[in-house]
């Protein structure tokens, strides 16, 4: 990577015994966009809020643009922020709410009106400028919010679930828009979220957290198809985790409910006897052998979900249930439950998860 | 008539009557100065009298000076505890309820004792002084009154967030109060100032004790010697409060409206 824009650097952060942030190491480039991905608790929202300085680390440093701004206050950091419930001030008009950092910065007003009309263009609502926040819809209100961070002109933006609170459509309208803006200016963007369609769909890079440390650091497409733990696993995706016995550790066998199937060079450091969880994505897995796929298993249909232009199938081997997508096709009728059925898969896509 | 609404509707009248017919009685006696018809003549004689215009005028500059005052202490207190530290409100409410327990009169003594002419702090000892430790001392007693109608109007808006979004946009604590905090509140900070407006105008023991010139000793003066005239003044009095409630209910039709409660 270049020089990074921003560097965490081995930051902490307890409250009283509980500590919420653990060693956690983060280099972000000029403009680029990286997510925080996690469930509720994992410290994604803490660490966003060290770096806008409303929480101060209890170990490490916050370097943005060569500058360390660990112990400088939020208004001293020349940083935007959008927040999940908007914060635009309910008694100030669109355009005042947008110039109200200019003002505060000091600028002139007829700079300050220019850069609004630029704004409000730029979030293609330029004739909301007199109405109050509560004339607006959430979607609007967060566009606002949106130019009101952006509109100092902030050396970094950070973005912390601010779709959470809107509706699927306007979601995937606007998480569009933002990332579409955040390209155009070149901003570097940090961007806090549980929704992993979300990060996966608009990040450079996704830092995967829980527990207080980044699980995983990775571009969506190492993060979606090499997990490096079994959390990141489960939690981006659907998968499907089958517990086998290694076989034969030396050609890569493995058992899977009385089957066996090969992983070659895929078991480093595994033993003969050793159990392992393997895990498949539902898009790796055809249903019959497939020309292509090296591996198969043998089993039963045991659910068909019909979900328009894909069907879900979940067929039972042993103990396990796989699941797996098919496209629909009309001159093919979908599965029959209870029917046996073989899966195969390309034992390249078998994840051995540590 | 179902039998539930009769009783509702009995239950209201009832407390409309008790309401109304004190204020009706002293209504039609504070009309009946000239001997055998109604006028207004016990209005004239108040509203004409100097002295009247004086004390009143000096309230209502006291209660000006209380109001500012107050919600100088009341909003950053109010708005501090509420940010940083909500632990501290059980404490910092039971010291704003305290005025209510402890009368007035134990305070004004506490204060001319403390601040008598041969005192450290001589605020007594000159007319400014003493209008000063007045508007403090009113301050401490609108305490109750002013701090929960400002904790009430900040538990409406999200101050945690609104704070920080002003904070990262580049303002300080004064531009955050001023500009965003205070004006979101404003309807409540005018309900807690009415509502000490009405205590200042009315109040008694510590004007008297402290020998200023206000509002309440006059009233007391005159209704220990007149008849009819403490009867308008009490009517004129309860049409200013009237006129203070409804023009709250009137402002705060342009209070700043949150998203979330647009009407």
């Amino acid at each position: 990577m270049a020089e990074p824009f921003l560097s965490i650097q081995h930051v902490r952060k307890s409250f009283g015994a509980t500590t919420v942030v653990e060693d956690f190491n983060l280099d972000v480039a000029p403009g680029e966009f990286v997510s925080f991905l996690g469930p509720s608790g994992c410290g994604k929202t803490t660490v966003l809020r060290m770096v806008a300085g409303f929480e101060e680390p209890s170990a490490g440093k916050i370097v943005v643009g060569g500058k360390d701004i660990t112990r400088l206050k939020p208004n001293q950091r020349n940083v935007g922020m959008v927040f999940q419930a908007y914060a635009l001030f309910p008694n100030l008009t669109v355009a005042q709410n947008i110039a109200f950092g200019l003002k505060v910065g000091g600028m002139p007003k007829p700079d300050a009106d220019r850069r609004v009309a630029e704004m409000l263009d730029m979030i293609k609502l330029p004739q909301m400028a007199d109405r109050y926040p509560y004339q607006l819809s959430g979607g609007q209100q967060q566009r606002i919010a949106l130019a009101r961070a952006i509109a100092p002109k902030p050396k970094l933006l950070l973005l912390d679930e601010p779709l959470s609170a809107l509706d699927a459509k306007v979601r995937v309208s606007l998480r569009e828009e933002i990332r579409s803006i955040q390209k155009k200016l070149g901003i570097t963007t940090i961007f806090v979220t549980h929704d992993q369609e979300e990060a996966l769909s608009i990040s450079d890079r996704i830092a995967v957290m829980y527990g207080g440390r980044a699980e995983q650091v990775g571009t969506p497409f190492e993060i979606y198809n090499r997990p490096a733990t079994k959390f990141v696993a489960n939690f981006v995706g659907t998968l499907n985790v089958l517990e086998g016995k290694v076989t034969d550790a030396a050609s890569g066998k493995v058992q899977v409910n009385s089957q066996e199937v090969s992983l070659k060079g895929k078991l480093n450091g595994s033993k003969s006897g050793d159990t392992l969880s393997l895990a498949l994505r539902p898009e790796a897995i055809s249903l019959g052998r497939q020309p292509g796929h090296d591996a198969s298993l043998s089993g039963e249909i045991a659910e068909v979900h019909f979900l328009g232009s894909v069907i879900r199938v979940r067929v039972g081997i042993g103990g396990n249930t796989v699941s797996l997508d098919t496209f629909n096709n009309s001159t093919t009728p979908p599965p029959v439950v209870g029917d046996k059925a073989d899966i195969s898969f390309s034992s390249g896509d078998m994840l051995v998860l540590h | 008539m179902k039998s539930g609404r009769f009783w509702a509707w009995f239950v209201f009248l009832l407390g409309a009557a008790y309401f109304f017919i004190p204020l009706i009685a002293t209504i039609e006696f504070s009309l009946r100065m000239r001997r055998g018809v109604y006028s207004f003549d016990a209005y004239k004689v108040v509203l004409g009298d100097s002295q009247f215009q004086a004390t009143f005028m000096f309230s209502v500059i006291v209660a000006v000076f209380t109001i500012l005052l107050g919600v100088l202490i009341v909003v950053p207190t109010a708005y501090w505890i509420r940010l940083r530290l909500p632990q501290l409100r059980p404490i910092v409410e039971f010291v704003t309820l305290l005025p209510l327990v402890i009368p007035a009169i134990v305070i004004v003594f506490g204060y001319i004792r403390m601040y008598g002419s041969n005192s450290p702090l001589p605020f007594l000892g000159s007319n400014l002084g003493a209008n000063a430790l007045l508007v403090i001392g009113y301050a401490a007693l609108a305490l109750p009154y002013m701090y929960r109608a400002v904790d009430t109007g900040l538990r409406t808006i999200d101050v945690r967030t609104l704070t920080e979004a002003a904070q990262i946009l580049g303002a300080g604590w004064g531009t955050i109060i001023a500009r965003v905090i205070l004006p979101n509140v404003l309807i409540a900070v005018l309900s807690g100032a009415f509502l000490t407006f009405a205590i200042v105008i009315g109040e008694f023991t510590m004007a008297s004790l402290l020998n200023r010139p206000a509002f309440g000793p006059y009233l007391q003066n005159l209704v220990a010697n007149r008849a009819y005239e403490p009867a308008a003044l009490s009517i004129i009095a309860f049409i200013i409060t009237w006129g203070c409630m409804s023009l709250i209910q009137i402002l705060s039709r342009f209070a700043p409206k949150s998203a979330n409660r647009p009407n």
